[in-house]
């Protein structure tokens, strides 16, 4: 398919570059303290550029899987998650990983049914919403919306959501000594974090195989091979299985006069691996880009002498939306989702909302504003990279949402925002990173985002084809 | 934009989903190929770059062969024979 560039495009690509260029130079020559937010937007660049080269969205997934039969995204990611899981262990072994491991339960599962049908409704994951805002798509640009306004009101919400808080969770929430300010007695999020979430047990597949998480033997056999290789390998073999080897045996015995054998199994096992070339390179490039991005974080964290970008920013004389820990939002890797909350709950405070009497922004993550906070500068360059690529690809095409795909957009990111905060993350968040660095609570997001898909796509089935019965209804088809 | 189905000739159908977003796409194009006949051929007209890859690998794999793809400012056009 020849594919004609405009000029345009390209002189529009190097703006995009030549602006995040800018920032960095100017801000670093204010103080060298702004490096810190320029590593995180130059590693959001590029996940934009993986993402968009590859179509790299953990949406499209197991939805294409059980919509249309195509597995070339399942490859990708795990390809991905694999990837990601060697830099990672090699990272931890040095002892610079930024990684902390969350809470394990059932409450994980539950919330990536949430998220998986929320997912698959909006048209992308909180990821795939970036990229292809990046590209241009109205649609995803009201998809993060909805995720970003739901997470800063749901995080924040008491009222008649305290009716649907155990009196057990309520009990263990206000015994945690969290200070006044926070009010943890009131409001759901705080009562299921404190009273629940974190008296869940926190465990990597090393640690349940008696490995310490940061010696090269705990990082790379207990979390990288039977926390990531051996279950992303069954996961491929079972979408091998079920859904590439029949048509595979089906093109292969046009060709072949003797019976298929095991060889022909694997050589076609391989074909799917490589089928979609793009979707391979996209997740090879991430998986080394999410190690180096933990490596590079807590490198400059020693540098500067500080655990949290919190301190760095205060140093600054930013100390506006700091939580009452001294933090803000410093993962240290790749996140998504608690950047859009808190771009939102920083508007909502300044609209005169006091929404800082919660953990989730008042005790945590705190909420700074936009401009200076590391990991909004991340998205916000991670949309600018899938622009940079869709644009040298002429695939940039400004999209206004139809009504029809804005409701579904709205009604898709409030159940991925309620998702995300359940979970505490997204399908990076929570999946990708957690997975890819043996945490036991990634698969389990996983396994519920794997149902939510299949729900979401029993549902579009249906939806698509009452459409079409109308619309083919007078043809004799 | 509404989905729309149209017949252009004889044995030709089109699918415009342009302005439609994963997965409408790619599902709208699977079920207009299990309606019409073997031979016939179906353009689909869409405007979701992920699309594309989805589309391509959905008719690789049911043994339906695109004849002719057509990128043009970031809409595509694919000419699927169904097999």
């Amino acid at each position: 398919m020849e594919i004609i560039v405009p000029r345009r495009n390209v002189i529009w690509a190097y703006v995009i570059v030549g602006f995040f260029s800018l920032i960095s130079v100017m801000t670093f020559a204010i103080h060298e303290y702004y490096i810190y937010l320029s590593a995180y937007l130059w590693f959001g660049f590029i996940y934009g550029m993986c993402l968009q080269y590859g179509r790299f969205c953990f949406a499209s997934a197991f939805r294409d899987l059980f919509a249309v039969g195509v597995p070339r995204m399942v490859v990708g990611i795990m390809i991905a998650t694999v990837l990601f899981a060697v830099t990672s262990a090699l990272v931890a072994a040095t002892g610079w990983s930024t990684f902390h491991a969350a809470p394990v339960s059932i409450h994980a599962a539950i919330a990536g049914l949430i998220f998986g049908v929320g997912m698959v409704f909006a048209g992308g994951c909180a990821s795939g919403s970036l990229y292809k805002t990046g590209e241009g798509n109205g649609v995803s640009m009201l998809v993060i919306l909805s995720i970003s306004i739901t997470q800063s009101l749901f995080v924040d919400w008491g009222g008649i959501l305290n009716k649907f808080v155990p009196n057990s969770w309520h009990e263990s929430a206000l015994q945690k000594g969290l200070p006044d300010s926070i009010n943890v007695g009131d409001g759901f999020i705080d009562q299921y974090l404190a009273g629940y979430v974190w008296d869940q047990p926190v465990v990597t597949y090393a640690q349940s195989l008696g490995m310490e998480d940061d010696t090269l033997a705990g990082a790379m056999l207990g979390n990288g091979l039977a926390g990531v290789l051996v279950p992303a390998l069954l996961i491929l073999v079972a979408v091998y299985f079920f859904w590439v080897r029949k048509n595979y045996a089906r093109k292969l015995s046009k060709e072949k006069t003797t019976a298929i054998g095991i060889a022909d199994h694997l050589r076609g096992f391989w074909g799917m691996v490589m089928a979609s070339k793009r979707t391979s390179i996209a997740g090879l490039l991430l998986g080394i880009a999410c190690g180096l991005q933990m490596f590079v974080i807590e490198g400059l964290r020693m540098k500067f002498g500080v655990k949290n970008a919190g301190t760095i920013l205060v140093r600054l004389g930013h100390d506006y939306g700091i939580s009452a820990k001294g933090t803000v939002f410093d993962p240290g890797y790749w996140y998504v989702t608690t950047q859009e909350a808190q771009w939102v709950g920083w508007m909502l405070q300044k609209l005169g909302m006091n929404n800082m009497d919660n953990i989730y922004f008042g005790w945590v993550n705190g909420i700074p504003s936009p401009a200076i906070n590391p990991a909004d500068w991340m998205s916000v360059a991670l949309i600018g990279g899938a622009a940079v690529m869709a644009l040298l690809h002429g695939e940039f095409k400004f999209k206004a949402p139809t009504m029809e795909l804005a409701l579904w957009a709205i009604i898709g990111g409030f159940l991925m925002g309620i998702g995300s905060r359940l979970a505490l993350g997204c399908n990076i968040g929570a999946f990708f990173v957690r997975t890819a660095n043996g945490d036991m609570s990634g698969w389990l997001f996983g396994l519920g985002m794997i149902g939510g898909a299949y729900i979401g796509v029993k549902f579009f089935n249906w939806y698509t084809e009452r459409k079409m019965a109308s619309e083919m209804a007078g043809f004799d088809l | 934009m509404a989905m729309s189905f149209a017949k252009k000739e004889e044995g030709v159908y089109t699918l415009d989903v342009t302005g439609y977003v994963c997965p409408h796409p790619q599902i709208y194009t699977k079920k207009a190929l299990e309606k019409i006949q073997s031979g016939d051929t179906l353009e689909v007209v869409f405007d979701n770059p992920s699309s594309s890859e989805s589309v391509s690998a959905m008719c690789d794999n049911n043994g339906n062969e695109i004849v002719e793809k057509i990128s043009d400012g970031g809409k595509y056009t694919f000419k699927i024979v169904k097999g």
